[in-house]
């Protein structure tokens, strides 16, 4: 009999195949990753995970015997190679073929590979399982300096973990600030600072040309200047993985291509995850999402489609990011905005900026506010009262009750 | 193994051995008892793991944190007994406690 087959082994799978037995389906389900490790959590991988706060077992999203007492059949370290839509099977670098009823894709993406002169040096690492992150805390453990290449929050998140463990860390941003690509100027300034204050040395503007080193790496080259490094580390992006769909037929464009139910071009089949490009209907636009949140609520909704119901995907996208003792969390897109407004003191590392559209909240950035995050994702496409919104004495619940 | 007595909003109740030292959001979690998203795995940064504890059990269920405090703030649904489930560490003193689940995670 035709079974529920996710092909991916990250979050949205693992919490796909949760969903599928929540709802009392209690057919075959078969989950093929191409990683050796059970579905696990990969924001603590930059924070946790590397500082060894979290041992591995924290990071699984469910024990290994969970799928074992729920009847999942896990085929861990297995390649999907191939979808043939017309037999409804999937083919497996295993040798084994597998028929589906319905079929998720949630093949996740992968880090932008940096091609540059030098860069197949030992001591080169992304950052993106936890095999990347065993191989990184070796490297680290007997490394004195550590070269973060791409100022977006898995490198800085990497920089204050390796700055608090006494390396000397230097970051190479090519654009002219960091975070250039996900918030705005002020907050880039912000971390800037904050991560300077802490020691790290921030090179915007600098793009890297090469590596040099004898066996290992040991330097990194951009124009006039070589920064020393023990170890570099690259987080320059990610790339959806949509090759797999892409090759079966499936419709992609930056992403595979799903409609507010998550289905793809062909039917039967679904995609979730990082790797889907999808509309959003409270931002009234596509989306494609390197997020957590995203990927689990786009597992729940597909796995509800895949039992024969009608969800529709409907969330306002949020974010977090761990730095130091700061906690970042965010809603919505901050470039969604015309105008901010500032609550509570930058210099005292508790503040939000909120950002409005015609009035209307869009976005938010809170750094050690809780409530500010809270409170964005209820007034979201609300107006409000900007004197209000601005003066950190007036309770946030008059806000919502306005 | 203490026995967590989760109650979803419509009634329908789970009764659960749960493992010292995991949290109430994971045993929650780790049994499919719905009503809980936890999508930020424990870090206090979603408050998507909102539970109610009976009222029996606030003391015993120690107390709420700062943050914690600040997350459950602006919930709707908040009451007097609020916690976030990722903050509650399992043990012997829970044996028997009863945990409410809200209709909706925000």
């Amino acid at each position: 009999m035709a079974a529920m087959v996710i092909v991916g082994g990250g979050q949205a799978a693992g919490q796909n195949v949760a969903s599928l037995r929540q709802a009392g389906y209690e057919g075959e389900i078969v989950l093929i990753g191409d990683e050796s490790h059970p579905p696990y959590q990969r924001p603590p991988l930059s924070k946790q995970y590397l500082s060894g706060e979290h041992g591995v077992e924290r990071l699984h999203l469910r024990p290994p015997t969970f799928y074992q007492d729920k009847n999942i059949d896990l085929k861990l370290g297995v390649t999907v190679t191939d979808i043939d839509t017309q037999s409804h099977q999937v083919k497996c670098s295993s040798g084994e073929n597998i028929e589906y009823e319905k079929l998720l894709i949630a093949t996740g993406s992968r880090p932008r590979i940096l091609n540059a002169p030098g860069s197949e040096l030992p001591g080169i690492f992304y950052l993106r399982t936890i095999d990347d992150v065993d191989r990184i805390r070796e490297a680290m453990s007997s490394a004195r300096s550590v070269c973060i290449v791409g100022g977006g929050y898995i490198g800085l998140e990497v920089a204050s973990v390796a700055i608090t463990s006494g390396l000397n860390v230097t970051v190479l941003e090519m654009e002219d600030r960091i975070l250039q690509r996900v918030t705005t100027p002020e907050m880039s300034n912000f971390y800037h600072e904050l991560h300077s204050a802490h020691g790290v040395n921030i090179l915007t503007n600098t793009a890297v040309q090469g590596f040099s080193g004898d066996g290992k790496v040991e330097q990194v080259l951009c124009g006039e200047q070589r920064i020393e490094a023990d170890l570099v580390i690259i987080g320059i992006g990610i790339i959806p993985n949509v090759e797999l769909a892409d090759a079966a037929g499936i419709y992609c464009e930056n992403g595979i291509v799903v409609d507010d139910h998550c289905q793809t071009s062909e039917a039967d089949i679904f995609a979730a995850g990082d790797c889907s490009n999808h509309p959003n209907p409270i931002l009234q636009r596509r989306l494609r999402l390197e997020s957590v949140p995203n990927a689990m609520e786009q597992a729940r909704v597909t796995a509800a489609n895949m039992l024969g119901d009608d969800t529709t995907y409907s969330s306002i996208p949020w974010f977090w990011s761990d730095q130091y003792d700061l906690k970042l969390q965010m809603v919505g897109f901050s470039s969604d905005g015309d105008a901010q407004i500032v609550r509570g003191e930058k210099s005292a590392n508790q503040f939000a900026v909120f950002y409005l559209k015609d009035g209307a909240v869009v976005a938010v950035d809170a750094v050690n506010s809780p409530r500010e995050f809270m409170v964005c994702k209820q007034l979201y496409g609300q107006t409000v009262d900007q004197v209000q919104l601005q003066d950190p004495n007036v309770d946030l619940k008059t806000l919502l009750h306005a | 193994m203490p026995l967590i007595k989760f109650i979803e909003h419509d009634g329908t109740a789970h009764d659960i051995q749960a493992n010292n030292g995991d949290s109430i959001m994971i045993t929650a979690i780790n049994n499919l008892v719905p009503g809980i998203d936890a999508d930020c795995g424990g870090e206090c940064s979603c408050a998507t793991c909102h539970v109610i504890v009976d009222s029996a059990w606030t003391e015993k269920a120690r107390t709420l944190g700062e943050n914690e405090n600040a997350m459950l703030d602006l919930n709707p649904d908040r009451e007097v007994n609020s916690r976030l489930s990722c903050q509650i560490e399992v043990s012997d003193d829970l044996d028997g406690i009863i945990i409410n689940l809200p209709e909706f995670q925000y």
